[in-house]
Order: C-alpha cells, then sequence, then structure tokens
C-alpha cells in the first residue's frame, strides 16, 4: 500500500503548517542547511596538520549525523506507535540507565580498565543492555495495553529516578580521582567519540534502518491508531513490535555513541510535525532527522566557535528541551 | 473545572478504617526502639555495658553525647519535618502524586546553596540557608503557578509537570556546578546523609520542628487553600496568606533539611499516602502519624544503611531513593488498578 493510496482520513489530518512551503520544499531547504553547516564545520578556522584535524573533524560530523538520524527517527516512530506527541524513548529512563550502567563497570572494574578494555566490546556491551531493558519496559507497558500515558510517562521517569538512586550511590564508594574521569562519561560528547564505534554504529543503524524500510508502508496507517489500522488489515502487536525492537537499538547507539541527551528527539520531533504540512511519515522523517542535524552541527559550532565551550551542548539541549516539553503540557498537546 | 480525586481519597474500606489506639502506642514504642537501637550502631562501641562499666574513661559517653545523640535527634526531626512538608504540599496542590523533591522545590535549594558557594564562597551557614529558602520558595510559586495554567489537571499530570521543572532546574545546577567543578559537592547535597551529623552542625533542624509545629496548627488550612481561591475566600480565609504561609513552611523545611543533611526524596511522597491508606484522610489526625512514620522510616533507612555494609555506610538518602522509587511504582500501579 502505497502512501498515495491512503484512505482521506489520513490525507485530511492536516496539521497548520507554520508558512506556506511544501514539505518537499522544506526538505530541500533542510538539505541545503545541513550541507552549508557540514561544509562550514570541516572548514572554518582550518589550520595546522590537516591531515590531524581533517579527520577528527569529519569524525565529530559524522558522529553527529548519526545521532540526528537515530534520534529524529527513532522518536517520531516511537510517538507514532504509542499515539501520542509527547513521550519519547530518552524520556523513559534511558538516559539513567546509561549513567548507571558507567557507573556500575567504573565500579566494579575500574575507570582505567573500562577505559582501556576496548571501545568496541563497551559499546557492544552496553548496546546490548539498554536494549534488552528497553525492550522489556516497551513490552510490558505498551503491549499491554490500557495503560494510560501519564502513568507510563511517570513510570518512566520513577524507573530513571531508581536508576540514579543506585547510580549516586556507587558513586559515593569511587574516589574522587576516579570520579572525575567518570563525570566525563556522564554528558553527551562529540568531542571523544571513536572513530572505531562510529563504524559498529553505523551497522547497527542500518540494519535498524533495513529492518523499517520493510514496513515503512505501515508506518501511516498505524498512526490513526490500533482499531483503524486493525480494520485497514495491518498486523497492528506485530508492527508495533517491530517499531519498537527498532526504536530501542537506535536509541542505544546513539546514547552509548555520545551519552544521554534526554529531550533532543522531542524538539525535532515537535519542530518536524510543525514544519510538515501534511502527516505523513515520508516527510516528517527526513525533516525530523535533517532539523536534528542542523540543531547539533549549528549548536556545536555557535558553542565552540562563539561561547568557547566544550560539552555543554547536551546541557544547553536538555534546558530548552524541558522547557519545550512544560510548554506542550501546557497547550494541552497531551491528554 | 473536573480534578479527578486521587486514588488514596477514593473512601475504600481501608481508608476509613479508624486505627484504635493501640496502634499509636505500638508505633510509638517501635520509633523509641528504633531510636534506643540507632545510639548504640556504630564503629565506636558505644553499648550500656561500656557505658556503665568501670573501665570506661568516658569515651564512651562523650561519643554519645556529641555524636550518637544528635545524630539520632537529627533523624527524627527531618522525618517528621519532610514528611509534614510534603503533606502540606498535597494539599495546596490537591495532588496526592506531589512532594517538594518532585516538584523542584529542593532542586531550586540546591541552585540557591550552589548560587550562594559560586558568589560568597565564606558564607556562613545561615546564610546559605536563607539563600536556599528564597530559591525554594521561588522554585515552589513556581511550580503552582505553571499547575494553574495546566487546561487538565489530570492526577498524573500535575507529578508529570513537577518532575519537569525539577529537572529543568536540576540542569541549570549541573550546568554550573560542571563549570565551577562542584560536581561532587553537588552530590553531597544531593543524597541525604546523617553520617556528619554532631553536636553544633544539627542544631537548625530544631527550626524545622518548629516548622512542622506551625503545620500541624495551620494544616486544615491548607485543606481549604487547596480548594481554590474563591472557595477560601467564602470560608473568610485569606487566600493568599494561606498559601504564602504552606509555601514557607515547606521551601524552608526543603532548604534547611538540604543545606544540613541533604536531600531526602520520596520520604514527603510515600509517608502521606501511606498514613491515608491506614487512617483516611483527616488531615489534623493525620499530621501526627505523618510525623511519627516519617521519623520510623527515616531512621529505620538510616540504621539500614549504617548496618549493610558495616563498618562503611551507604547514605540514608540513597536507601530511601530505591525504597521510595519502589514505593511510588507501587502508589502508582495500586493507583491504576483502583481506577480501572
Amino acid at each position: 500500500m502505497s502512501p498515495d493510496a491512503l484512505p482521506p482520513a489520513l490525507a485530511s489530518r492536516r496539521r497548520r503548517p507554520v508558512r506556506s512551503l511544501s514539505p518537499r520544499t522544506w526538505i530541500l531547504v533542510l538539505s541545503l542547511a545541513t550541507a552549508a553547516l557540514i561544509v562550514t564545520f570541516m572548514t572554518i578556522g582550518l589550520s595546522g596538520n590537516l591531515g590531524y584535524v581533517l579527520p577528527l573533524r569529519a569524525t565529530k560530523v559524522a558522529s553527529m549525523l548519526l545521532v540526528a538520524y537515530a534520534v529524529g527517527i527513532s522518536t517520531v516512530l516511537f510517538q507514532t506507535v504509542t499515539g501520542n506527541r509527547i513521550l519519547t524513548p530518552s524520556i523513559m529512563g534511558f538516559d539513567a540507565l546509561y549513567i548507571l550502567l558507567q557507573t556500575f563497570l567504573a565500579f566494579t572494574i575500574g575507570t582505567q580498565a573500562l577505559l582501556t578494555m576496548g571501545a568496541g566490546t563497551r559499546f557492544i556491551m552496553e548496546v546490548v543492555l539498554m536494549v534488552g531493558f528497553s525492550w522489556l519496559l516497551y513490552r510490558w507497558l505498551f503491549i499491554g495495553g490500557g495503560k494510560s500515558l501519564h502513568l507510563v510517562l511517570l513510570i518512566g521517569i520513577i524507573f530513571g529516578t531508581l536508576f540514579r538512586g543506585i547510580s549516586s550511590l556507587l558513586q559515593r564508594l569511587i574516589d574522587p580521582s576516579e570520579f572525575v574521569v567518570l563525570q566525563d562519561l556522564f554528558f553527551a560528547s562529540f568531542n571523544n567519540v571513536e572513530a572505531s564505534l562510529l563504524g559498529v554504529a553505523a551497522l547497527a543503524i542500518l540494519a535498524a534502518s533495513a529492518a523499517g524500510w520493510r514496513i515503512r508502508n505501515r508506518f501511516d496507517v498505524l498512526s490513526l491508531g490500533r482499531e483503524t489500522s486493525l480494520s485497514l488489515g495491518v498486523d497492528h502487536k506485530g508492527t508495533v513490535t517491530q517499531v519498537l525492537v527498532i526504536c530501542s537499538v537506535l536509541v542505544a547507539v546513539s546514547t552509548a555513541l555520545v551519552g544521554p541527551i534526554t529531550f533532543f528527539g522531542l524538539l525535532v520531533a515537535s519542530l518536524a510535525y510543525q514544519l510538515s504540512a501534511v502527516f505523513r511519515h515520508a516527510y516528517v522523517l527526513p525533516i525530523a532527522v535533517l532539523l536534528g542535524a542542523i540543531a547539533l552541527l549549528g549548536g556545536q559550532l555557535i558553542l565552540e566557535r562563539v561561547f568557547g565551550f566544550d560539552t555543554a551542548l547536551s546541557i544547553v539541549i536538555e534546558f530548552v528541551g524541558g522547557i519545550v516539553f512544560i510548554a506542550l503540557l501546557l497547550k494541552g498537546s497531551i491528554k | 473545572m473536573i480534578t479527578a480525586t486521587p486514588p488514596a481519597e477514593a473512601g475504600s474500606a481501608t481508608a476509613r478504617r479508624r486505627f484504635p489506639a493501640l496502634h499509636a502506642v505500638l508505633a510509638v514504642l517501635a520509633v523509641v526502639a528504633l531510636s534506643v537501637a540507632s545510639l548504640f550502631i556504630g564503629v565506636s562501641d558505644v553499648s550500656p555495658a561500656a557505658l556503665l562499666s568501670d573501665s570506661d574513661d568516658g569515651t564512651a559517653g562523650r561519643i554519645l553525647l556529641i555524636s550518637r545523640i544528635p545524630r539520632t535527634l537529627a533523624i527524627l526531626l527531618t522525618g517528621m519535618a519532610v514528611g509534614v512538608a510534603g503533606l502540606i504540599l498535597q494539599l495546596m496542590a490537591r495532588n496526592k502524586f506531589v512532594e517538594p523533591s518532585t516538584v523542584g522545590t529542593v532542586e531550586s535549594a540546591m541552585l540557591g546553596i550552589l548560587v550562594v558557594t559560586v558568589l560568597v564562597p565564606a558564607a556562613p551557614l545561615l546564610a546559605k540557608m536563607g539563600v536556599a529558602a528564597v530559591f525554594a520558595v521561588a522554585g515552589t510559586a513556581l511550580f503552582l503557578l505553571v499547575l494553574r495554567r495546566i487546561p487538565l489537571r489530570n492526577t498524573l499530570i500535575v507529578p508529570l509537570v513537577g518532575i519537569m521543572l525539577g529537572g529543568i532546574i536540576g540542569a541549570v545546577t549541573t550546568f554550573c556546578a560542571y563549570r565551577f567543578d562542584l560536581l561532587q559537592s553537588l552530590n553531597s547535597w544531593m543524597i541525604g546523609d546523617f553520617s556528619g551529623v554532631i553536636a553544633g552542625r544539627y542544631e537548625f533542624l530544631w527550626l524545622v520542628g518548629a516548622l512542622t509545629a506551625a503545620g500541624y496548627f495551620a494544616a486544615d488550612r491548607f485543606t481549604v487553600a487547596g480548594m481554590g481561591s474563591e472557595f477560601t475566600t467564602n470560608l473568610g480565609l485569606n487566600y493568599r496568606a494561606v498559601m504564602s504561609l504552606g509555601l514557607v513552611i515547606v521551601s524552608l523545611i526543603s532548604a534547611v533539611v538540604v543545606v544540613t543533611v541533604g536531600a531526602v526524596p520520596f520520604l514527603g511522597l510515600v509517608v502521606p499516602n501511606l498514613v491515608s491508606i491506614l487512617i483516611g484522610d483527616n488531615v489534623r489526625r493525620s499530621v501526627p502519624w505523618v510525623a511519627l512514620l516519617g521519623a520510623g522510616l527515616v531512621l529505620l533507612c538510616d540504621v539500614l544503611g549504617r548496618l549493610i555494609r558495616f563498618p562503611y555506610e551507604i547514605p540514608v538518602g540513597t536507601v530511601l531513593s530505591v525504597v521510595g522509587a519502589a514505593g511510588f511504582l507501587y502508589l502508582l500501579l495500586r493507583s491504576r488498578r483502583r481506577v480501572a
């Protein structure tokens, strides 16, 4: 079933566009902006040993693009299957789990061993654990059905609190010099991404994308809700399960790659819905990814070049995203 | 305006059951027993035998006076006050799922301490508390303002907004702490811990005890104020004055507790709900119970924290965050069953 053959009910689900640009034009404009930012990022203030600087910058750009892709796609799909515009995978306790894992590893084997154990091993371990956790949580929360959105959100947040409680206990028992090493792992940063990790991350994302591509035609139907998609002949439970697994992989990859950025997905997805005049995944997904890339590249550029900060991007995103969240609640977008 | 009835208020058979005086006596005895146990648990040997033996040169007695008794008193005062602060906030917000550490009060107090520490590192403790209290009042007031503007006052959306607000304030605090290399000291305010409490370092908590008493006498006014401005005025009460009083009590308690022992998470949430389930929602009757159970729960968690990895200590805040998060999850899932 191609998107053009969708029932009129979907076509009529028009959102008020911010400007009168068509979604296709938006995608073009945003792509150009992203390309321009990539070029700027690679070339601005270029000096010194190019053979050293350029690969370093390329790694940063590549990791930002991967994160933008993973976060954008996973948030929009997650919101589609959960039928809401405010829940995101990260709000469901992912960042806290990441910190707990890092702390637990640092506590049991020491930061020295943690840093030298090989980025690949650590990465795979983290991804497997996080996919496992999120899979259990989502399954319990969503497949059972009948649970209110607010309840799900609160439970996710309380799980996060529980993880943080255990983390802080372990942090108490670590000596201060180890803690200094550990705290660097707590903040999302595009400066210390291992080049070797990028390959692994890209592969995982590629696999998840391939799985998603196979069921891409069902996304729009899913957004009509469970009843409608069932009557349109979609295996609802099976599809939702697949989408949730894809989300788990994408979020785990991005978190393990750069660390937790809880509200990034919420920001990007909310804006993407605003920009695309028609709610159709063929438009919303690319717009969300491009917006994410622009936010990361642009934000990092401004912070690095204008303010001379290194790792503050994630905290800025948290701050802005938290305010957007409350604004959405106040607007009554969440019912 | 339709407000969903918080589940525990939905008068079930258990909620109406009256507790006989016997239970009160038993509860008091349990807290007294825990307090006595708390006096004699620790690394140095302080036991009744050591205190009375002839060979003792007075060391045991001094430890008892300087460390153990202040610590136990601090625990009792904190437990009482934080429980009652949670109850008052729940009455003002008319929601059973909020407490100072989930609506931004505690986070605001921490931000206040951080600001003072960065700007005036040499400021005396009292000044730090003052600034923390001012920040806490501002943060709590912000929450109540946001709350009033929420179109749909769903039972669960209120704590959500509070937690997010606390998250935003926490992000600012973390950001500053990171820039100024204060992350680890921030950590020590984030987790309540009584191990540093000795004579001379806990006395401000008596203030918190006084505030708890004030909360008791004004308790039913907060119930009225929770019904809204017009309702309160109709009953001849000054709405603004009552709300301000509640704000100040809750914020001061939070600020003083954060400055002296650190945050005590979820206590103000779990204890009032527990009391509501056990004896119902008559506020006058429940305040003493909240105080008693609050003190008992903190004592129990502190004693546990001291025993789990003896001779090392696990901070009470950590034990409470695990116990409290589990308790909160239970309350959420329980309310769902009953609503459904």
